[in-house]
């Protein structure tokens, strides 16, 4: 899909307002969904404050996923109910599948009641960037362990990432590192750590007049890809190369966790093409082998298409998911300048890009469609939706798993995408976000929205639902219908309604089909008579009826789609 | 994909931005009344129901004759004037509002029935509360979640939403036209159905006509997610079909956007002609809350409420004419209503303001015609707490619509209604 304006702002600061509207979508696109607490609390700093605390405040490392599991069919007799389970060392077919489901019930939570910080999203983005999937990593601790990591470095040094998710168990086991040894390398990791996880496929590397080093290739196509036999790029003898480097990692599945077993390590030399420089990475004996990672890392992160690639990723995932020219040479190439002299430490480049002109440009609002996470995560952060609380794990993580079940069918399954490329939306030309919208997810988003603001979803009597009552009691003046409706449009979309459109909400939802400037005491007296006699029902229902009207058609509107 | 999923893609966005109405929908063909006599769309009844919101006053509409000094000295200031009043034959005791000339003329072919006085006991006299009470059918102490019509037809077509459409059912058991947001029709579960919220864009979807060019990266957005909702919508399809076989259509029809409800009605019979086997059509009006200057001071037969009544008038009066010419004025009934009527003596401001009970019109070639009920008894001089009292219950006509003209069972349409209401002889 061609853009459809230019956009030549760059990372310069951004300098100007900083209302409600720009603390919204900082908020929208750096957490799940803008909250009113939150966006109180950011408005009254300034957006240098905002963005760092966002970035740089620490907050304690969540307590591990429990056992929630216990059921007819089975008990965990090494783990009590409401236990953590991660210091288990008993992981067999009972119990693993139900930690795994807890984990990412767990994990789930953890989106719902983030902290005010980019952390989570940062690591919805590695996630998506350093694929494993539950299902193939099998091991609930191994899911959990790497999740672990991904928080831990998700605003640390990339470099260090990259070294620590080569050696973690559950990246050994779902590349088949653990299994690959000098008598049969296996490519699969050394493929993957060059082509998703730092330098990029051939074809990312567009734009390439940029480029230094390009000679020749093909003209550009119409998303401006230039590809040919010039261009610059590593070889399947680097992808085997690599693979010998990456020989002799195994798993220990007593203590859950890897080692370096110079036995299976590859001691040979290992050349690299002319894209790496031709270097040489002299085979080492013994323990010393494992020391060849660091060469090898340092030989990938010499080359910039790493810092543009990462930059590239974040841009799609935060901000929009075309890069055109100007993008390119405006927002990219500084902010991969800045990554490469930050020593490929992260929280710079994020603190640039939220802070930068280009986030703020009127053309980067609302232009990403919510992925499936941000969606319902982001509905009960906005509404303020109340979970029972850890005293009533059982129900709590069952009421989160429902939810998880929500985004899966509207194809977001967290813990195991579709591949190891992630999710398409991420990064399938030209669709990309478009994607999370199709003939079977968008009914089935309708029907979310309007489950939560109806019956709700409910477990052993305890409930998640929307009190449209509670979300308009906190507008400025709820009893005043254009006040009401403007300020829940705000809430909740990214972009503003006509006057049209706002006109006819009032008439036609808040007034009940009651016409002209003067009707708008029915609903002022409607809120007035309920605020008086809260109890009374109905006046009560009155009220509520039509509120469940105005926010169901809200969120059926696709401005609620966006983000 | 399930039912469900389908119905909930009637497309809240660009077609019909607001899908709102629960209804729920079985195959016609596991109908036990339906089955017994086959289907053929001749049999297929279909109702019409036109809310007019804000409360239309029910004297001025319908003019008690009988009673007009009393009528004329509780309103002097909007009093319609006697020798106006249009006549109707057979019945020299009442006439109409002379803004509504068609009304007549159908009341005079017999095609248009007045029952008079319909409220419920304990009239409530806010907008909200009583459009509450006349969409659910609760009675006035009583809070209901659920429209009477939606309850209705989740009970005719149960195991809503699976396996639907099929080609026993293959349309929406019910269609809103016009903007309304109106509980009439939410069923029990489910809080959709088809709306058709803006005529316009109902002509665009029939011509294709391609939504401008976006011009933003977030217009982009939403011009795809508009396009995959009407995709994803199959109700499209059937309605666009059925729309396109109709061609011609009667021309007493003002031009589009001079009578929004001449507009709605119009596509009603469209749809109807065209072969859709639709149940429930629900078309609206709003502006009927005329608390001051409801006429002109120096020309009482004109003014807001003679425009409305005018409106109202031309719409069902071009619709009815449409019907007979498209061949399918037998399979249609009408109904107007109001959330109340207005109170017998006017205020200072030249208006009326809340009151109780209003006559209702029903409308279409199968109606028994006449006035049911008596002129409303006015007080000769009434003060302002002096009301039009009821003389029907207003589910007694929802009851006779269910059972005479839907053919439901007592037995169902007291449980559906909460009591057995007595059958009005109007259809």
């Amino acid at each position: 899909m061609v853009d459809p304006i230019l956009v030549t702002s760059g990372i310069k600061r951004y300098k100007g307002k900083w209302d409600r509207e720009q603390v919204a979508h900082l908020l929208k696109r750096t957490m799940f969904g803008s909250c009113r607490a939150d966006l109180d609390h950011f408005h009254k700093k300034s957006l240098k404050k905002a963005v760092k605390e966002l970035i740089h405040t620490e907050y304690p490392v969540p307590g591990p996923p429990i056992n929630n599991y216990n059921d007819d069919k089975f008990t965990d007799t090494e783990i009590l109910p409401g236990a953590d389970w991660t210091v288990a060392r008993k992981f067999d077919g009972m119990n693993n599948g139900r930690r795994k489901n807890s984990f990412k019930s767990w994990w789930f939570g953890l989106m719902l009641n983030q902290d005010r910080s980019i952390r989570e999203k940062m690591v919805l983005f590695w996630h998506n960037h350093f694929v494993t999937e539950t299902n193939t990593v099998d091991n609930a601790l191994f899911c959990y362990r790497y999740n672990v990591l991904l928080r831990k470095y998700a605003l640390g040094n990339f470099r260090e990432l990259v070294k620590a998710i080569s050696l973690e168990p559950a990246m050994l086991r779902y590349l088949n590192g653990y299994a690959s040894s000098k008598k049969a390398p296996d490519e699969n990791y050394g493929r993957e750590l060059q082509e998703l996880f730092t330098v990029g496929k051939a074809s990312d590397l567009k734009h390439v007049g940029i480029d230094a080093g390009f000679t020749g290739g093909t003209k550009p196509d119409a998303a401006g890809v230039r590809v040919g036999p010039e261009t610059p790029h590593y070889t399947e003898e680097d992808v085997k190369a690599a693979a010998r480097v990456l020989t002799g990692y195994t798993l220990n599945y007593k203590t859950f966790s890897s080692s370096f077993d110079p036995k299976r390590h590859d001691e040979g030399d290992k050349q690299f093409s002319s894209f790496y420089g031709s270097r040489l990475i002299a085979g080492k004996k013994g323990k010393d082998g494992a020391d060849e990672l660091d060469e090898l890392l340092d030989m990938i992160f010499a080359r910039d298409e790493v810092s543009r690639f990462i930059c590239r990723k974040l841009y799609r995932f935060f901000i929009y998911h075309t890069i055109d020219d100007a993008t390119e040479e405006n927002v990219i190439v500084p902010l991969a300048k800045l990554f490469r002299k930050k020593k490929y430490e992260i929280a710079p480049v994020l603190e640039a890009l939220f802070q930068s002109r280009h986030f703020f440009d009127p053309a980067n609002y609302g232009c990403m469609i919510k992925s499936p996470v941000d969606f319902t995560v982001g509905l009960c952060r906005e509404f303020n939706i109340a979970f029972p609380d850890v005293s009533d794990c059982e129900e709590q993580y069952g009421l989160w798993e429902q939810l998880r079940n929500q985004a899966t069918g509207l194809q977001q399954n967290i813990g195991d995408p579709p591949n190891v490329a992630g999710w398409q939306a991420y990064y399938q030309e030209p669709e990309y976000d478009k994607l999370w919208i199709s003939s079977d997810t968008l009914p089935k988003r309708n029907q979310f929205t309007d489950r939560m603001i109806g019956g709700g979803f409910a477990r052993n009597g305890r409930k998640i639902v929307i009190d449209p009552l509670g979300f308009a009691a906190g507008m400025s003046d709820p009893a005043n219908p254009d006040t009401l409706i403007a300020e829940s449009v705000r809430g909740l979309y990214p972009t503003d309604l006509s006057a049209e459109q706002l006109q006819f909400i009032k008439t036609n939802i808040l007034l009940s089909g009651l016409v002209g400037m003067s009707s708008d005491h029915y609903w002022t007296n409607a809120w007035q008579a309920y605020q008086d006699k809260p109890d009374d029902k109905g006046a009560r229902n009155i009220v509520t009826t039509r509120l469940r009207s105005l926010y169901r058609h809200l969120m059926d509107l696709p401005e609620y789609q966006l983000m | 994909m399930k039912r469900r999923d389908f119905l909930r893609t009637t497309a809240p966005i660009v077609l019909f931005p607001s899908l709102i109405n629960g209804l729920s929908v079985r195959a016609l063909a596991e109908s036990p009344v339906l089955n017994s006599i086959g289907h053929s769309l001749e049999s297929d009844h279909v109702l019409v129901l036109v809310q007019l919101s804000g409360g239309n006053d029910g004297l001025n509409m319908v003019i008690p004759v009988e009673f007009y000094d009393a009528y004329h000295a509780a309103r002097p200031n909007i009093a319609i004037p006697q020798a106006r009043v249009l006549k109707l034959d057979g019945f020299d005791r009442t006439g109409l509002n002379p803004a509504m000339p068609e009304l007549k003329d159908l009341f005079n072919r017999e095609k248009l029935t007045i029952v008079q006085g319909v409220s419920y006991p304990h009239p409530d006299f806010s907008h909200f509360r009583a459009t509450d009470i006349w969409l659910t059918g609760a009675d006035t102490g009583q809070v209901l979640s659920t429209g009477w019509a939606g309850r209705y037809l989740n009970h005719e077509y149960p195991h809503f939403p699976e396996d639907y459409p099929n080609t026993a059912m293959p349309d929406p058991l019910a269609i809103q036209i016009g903007s309304l947001v109106s509980p009439v029709l939410q069923g029990p579960i489910l809080t959709m159905g088809m709306a058709i919220s803006n005529p316009g864009s109902f002509y665009d979807l029939l011509n294709d006509k391609a939504p401008a060019a976006p011009t933003s990266r977030a217009g982009d957005q939403i011009a795809y997610i508009r396009e995959m909702a009407v995709k994803t919508d199959q109700y499209a399809g059937v309605i666009k079909a059925a729309a396109q076989k109709v061609t011609r259509q009667s021309d007493k029809y003002p031009a589009a956007g001079k009578n929004p409800l001449a507009d709605q009605l119009k596509i009603v019979a469209r749809l109807v002609a065209g072969g859709l086997r639709t149940k429930i059509y629900l078309v609206s009006m709003g502006g009927f809350d005329t608390h001051a200057r409801q006429t002109e001071p120096d020309d009482t037969t004109t003014g807001n409420h003679a425009k409305l009544l005018a409106k109202l008038s031309e719409a069902i009066g071009a619709f009815q004419d449409d019907l007979q010419g498209l061949q399918v004025s037998g399979r249609v009934m009408g109904m107007t209503f109001s959330e109340f009527g207005r109170r017998i003596r006017s205020n200072a401001s030249g208006g009326t303001d809340h009151g109780a009970a209003a006559p209702v019109l029903i409308f279409g070639d199968a109606v028994k015609p006449g006035i049911i009920g008596d002129n409303p008894s006015l007080p000769s001089n009434a003060t302002v707490n002096d009301n039009v009292s009821m003389q029907y219950d207003f589910r007694s006509l929802y009851n006779t619509l269910l059972e005479k003209w839907f053919q439901a069972d007592t037995f169902t349409t007291t449980s559906l209604l909460g009591k057995d209401f007595p059958v009005l002889p109007f259809v």
